[in-house]
Parts: C-alpha cells; sequence; structure tokens
C-alpha cells in the first residue's frame, strides 16, 4: 500500500508518510499559497504542483527529489492575441501523465476550458487547438467557477493516443488520435438543471469528475451534477445509475485500479446545500457496477458535519486498498481497508483541493 | 532617473529588488525589468500582456489608467511602485 500522500490545500502542498501504525505530516511546501493541484508522476517520480496564486496568477512548479527542492517550471498559458483581446489562464485545474510510453508528456485541464500538453516534463506547453477551436465550446458555461474548466483528463493506458476529458460545463470530450479530432460522447447523460428541450445535449452536460479503470480502460465513471453515470463502451453509451442511497449528488469519486465493477462516492444533499445528508459524513462504494452501494461511515463524523469533498479530494492508491479523503473544512481521513473504516489524520488543516499517492 | 520598486510579497515567489529605469512609459519600464527577470512577467502581466486583475501600479503614487497597453508616461524622476490590489486577497 501507498506510503505517502500529497495533500493540495488553500494554504500549502502537505506531504503525509506512514509512521509506525499511523500517518504524520513530514512537510509543507508552498505554506500559504493555493495549491490547485498536485501530480506525483509515477513513471519517473517526478512531483508537479500548481499554485493559483491570488494576485499573481496560476504558476506551475516542479521537484525531481519528491519535494526536497522545487524549481518553477513554465505554465500553460495561451498566446498573445492583437489588441489583447484573447483568453488567459486563470487556474491549472488538471494533470495527468501522458502515458507510460511517453516520458515527460502531460496534459493540464485549466480555466478557462482549454487542455494543454507538454512533451517536456512542463518544461513547455502547447494549448490543444483542436479542442479550443470546436464550435461547441460557445455553448460550455462555468461550473462552480465563472468560466467552464477541464478537471478530468484520463489517458488509456493501453494506447496513449486515446483522451478521455471531462469539462465542467461542456460534456465529456474523447480523442483517438492524440487530439487531433474530438468527439463529444453523451449519450445517455441528462442536464436537469437545463430546459427540458436541452437536457440531453451533450455540450452543456455537466461531469464533476470522470475516472477511467486502469486495468479496464473503456469502463468510465463520472460523478455528474445530477447523478452518477457508468459507461462500459468507452463513453459511447452512459448509464444513469438511478436510486444511489442517500443522494446520487456529489464531486468526488474513486476507481479501483482493477476491479472496473468497484467505485466510491462521497455523497451530499443536492447542489443547494453542499453539506453531508443528515450532517453525517459517509462514503458509499458499489463492487458490482452500481446494482448497489454500501454506505460506509466507520470513523466519519456523524454528527453535524459540513464537510464537502472536491471532485480531486478523494484517491485511492494502486493496490486499490488504500484511500485518502480530505475535506473543504480542512479533515483528511485514511481508510487502508477499501472504505470500511476510516482513520482521521488531521483535523485543522486548509480546505483540501487535491490528494494523490506517491 | 526614475525607479521602480515592488510589494515585498513578490519576494515570496521571486527575486525582485529596486532599480532605476529608463523607459518613458509603463510598457517600457516593465520591458527592461522583464528582460532581466523573465519570471516576473507572468507574475504582473496576463496571457495577453494586461496587468493582472490584483495586481496595480503605481506612477508617483498616481494609479495607472491604461492596464492594457500600459501607456502612462514615466517622468525622468518617477517612482513606480508595483502592489498586490487587495482584491486578491
Amino acid at each position: 500500500m501507498a506510503d505517502v500522500l500529497y495533500v493540495a490545500t488553500r494554504k500549502g502542498l502537505l506531504t503525509f508518510a506512514r509512521a509506525g501504525g499511523g500517518w504524520r505530516l513530514v512537510r509543507t511546501d508552498f505554506l500559504g499559497e493555493p495549491v490547485s493541484m498536485v501530480l506525483a508522476d509515477r513513471r519517473d517520480g517526478q512531483l508537479y504542483a500548481a499554485l493559483n496564486l491570488g494576485h499573481f496568477g496560476p504558476k506551475l512548479w516542479r521537484s525531481t527529489d519528491a519535494g526536497q527542492h522545487w524549481q518553477e517550471i513554465a505554465a500553460p498559458a495561451f498566446a498573445a492575441e492583437a489588441e489583447g483581446e484573447g483568453p488567459s489562464v486563470t487556474m491549472i485545474w488538471s494533470l495527468e501523465g501522458g502515458g507510460a510510453d511517453r516520458p515527460g508528456s502531460l496534459w493540464a485541464g485549466t480555466l478557462p476550458g482549454a487542455l494543454f500538453h507538454s512533451t517536456d516534463h512542463g518544461d513547455s506547453w502547447q494549448l490543444n487547438q483542436a479542442l479550443w477551436q470546436r464550435p461547441e465550446r460557445a455553448q460550455w458555461f462555468g461550473g462552480g467557477y465563472d468560466q467552464p474548466g477541464i478537471h478530468s483528463i484520463c489517458v488509456d493506458p493501453r494506447d496513449s493516443a486515446r483522451l478521455r476529458v471531462a469539462v465542467s460545463c461542456g460534456g465529456i470530450w474523447c480523442s483517438d488520435d492524440d487530439g487531433v479530432n474530438w468527439a463529444c460522447r453523451t449519450q445517455g447523460m441528462r442536464a436537469a438543471y437545463m430546459p427540458a428541450e436541452l437536457a440531453q445535449t451533450p455540450e452543456i452536460q455537466d461531469p464533476h469528475r470522470m475516472l477511467a479503470c486502469p486495468a479496464a480502460p473503456e469502463t468510465l465513471w463520472v460523478q455528474h451534477h445530477n447523478g452518477i453515470f457508468l459507461s462500459r463502451d468507452d463513453a459511447a453509451h452512459w448509464q444513469e445509475l438511478l436510486g444511489v442511497e442517500p443522494s446520487s449528488f456529489g464531486f468526488a469519486l474513486a476507481v479501483h485500479p482493477r476491479e472496473p465493477e468497484t467505485a466510491w462516492f462521497v455523497p451530499a444533499v443536492k447542489d443547494e446545500c453542499r453539506v453531508p445528508v443528515g450532517q453525517r459524513l459517509l462514503v458509499t462504494r458499489t463492487r458490482d457496477g452500481g446494482q448497489s452501494f454500501e454506505s460506509l461511515s466507520r470513523g466519519l463524523p456523524q454528527t453535524d458535519c459540513f464537510d464537502l469533498v472536491y471532485r480531486h479530494a478523494l484517491e485511492v492508491d494502486g493496490s486499490g486498498q488504500c484511500l485518502a479523503m480530505g475535506s473543504t473544512t480542512g479533515h483528511l481521513w485514511l481508510s487502508d481497508d477499501q472504505g470500511d473504516s476510516w482513520q482521521a489524520l488531521a483535523g485543522n488543516l486548509p480546505p483540501i483541493y487535491a490528494l494523490r499517492f506517491a | 532617473m526614475a525607479r521602480i520598486s515592488f510589494t515585498p510579497n513578490l519576494q515570496r515567489h521571486l527575486d525582485v529588488t529596486p532599480c532605476a529605469v529608463t523607459g518613458d512609459t509603463v510598457a517600457e519600464v516593465l520591458a527592461e525589468v522583464f528582460a532581466v527577470n523573465p519570471r516576473l512577467r507572468s507574475y504582473l502581466l496576463d496571457d495577453q500582456g494586461q496587468v493582472r486583475r490584483h495586481v496595480a501600479i503605481f506612477v508617483d503614487a498616481e494609479r495607472i489608467d491604461d492596464r492594457r497597453q500600459l501607456s502612462d508616461r514615466v517622468g525622468a524622476d518617477s517612482e513606480v511602485y508595483v502592489v498586490q490590489a487587495l482584491s486578491g486577497g
């Protein structure tokens, strides 16, 4: 099981490590700075931290020695346009490695909703023009933020040219040719927040989080704004999982690395009331592709709880046994038994944006 | 000779020190500074070269008007001051 956990928070990047029978905070980097995303690249051990400086813009830092030393590298940025009328990146929202066969290849999703690619460990970035120029992008809109954004990037472990990207709010976009051509695939999804005539429109769907099972990437899970959706055919069709208790509203999602039928969610009441149902925090787990869900609450607060778990703040390790979960109110929990029970690692951290196991 | 100085909060992120500048406009002054310290550019200007929303620049205690083209004049003995706007905190 994993021994190191990186925690991206509103006020720094925290590193927790196993020590004795528990975990402890061993280092804080970028103290006081908002860290919007962290990537621990398992291909080469490099560590990336995206900062979202309130005054000075988005920045990207890299460490080649697990956080002992950091170097600022290029951040994704748009080219300057005439009269300064073009866009600017306001936040790096997602970072993923570009495939085991492509060392140094990285993908970044940003606000506004753009996809950037690096082939040199982040030393330089190129905007994916093909997705940016899609006419449907004009229909995208912000979800949670004023601008639409790309928060989920799935690179097929079998073929690094196959990309699946989720946009809030802009649907699920798929490319089989390294991002040259894109198609929006949301058949079966519905948007309850839109007029009924537009509910099935692909490019206005709001997937809060999308993950593929690494061992079976044709199975994709989505925690959507108004439900949980599953595709077993590489996003060609989506099935809504109905009757999920206590709620199918939420942001976070984790998928077992080898068992495509197993996934975890953290339900909240609904979009208008973003707290746990009954103010009791629990994690829901399905092992049968969403036919049934278990509610897992051992070790989690069961009264007066306001914790919300953001979309990148529920993480499962490579073994599928160990999960970590961080909340908006600064709680951090860990489970070594697939969510059956949880231990609190900390209760007074800044709001937690993203987690990654080393 | 005109001088430019920066909020100490920038020191958290990169090394900036007050220095003498010769440009006649804010754009020229910043170009001089960026030539010496290229990383500074993205801290003060957005992708389109405009002053970041939560950064403020003063020339002789007057907030600049032109945040897009940076055309505000800088006199031979002006003091240019770059600060973070409280709106971003």
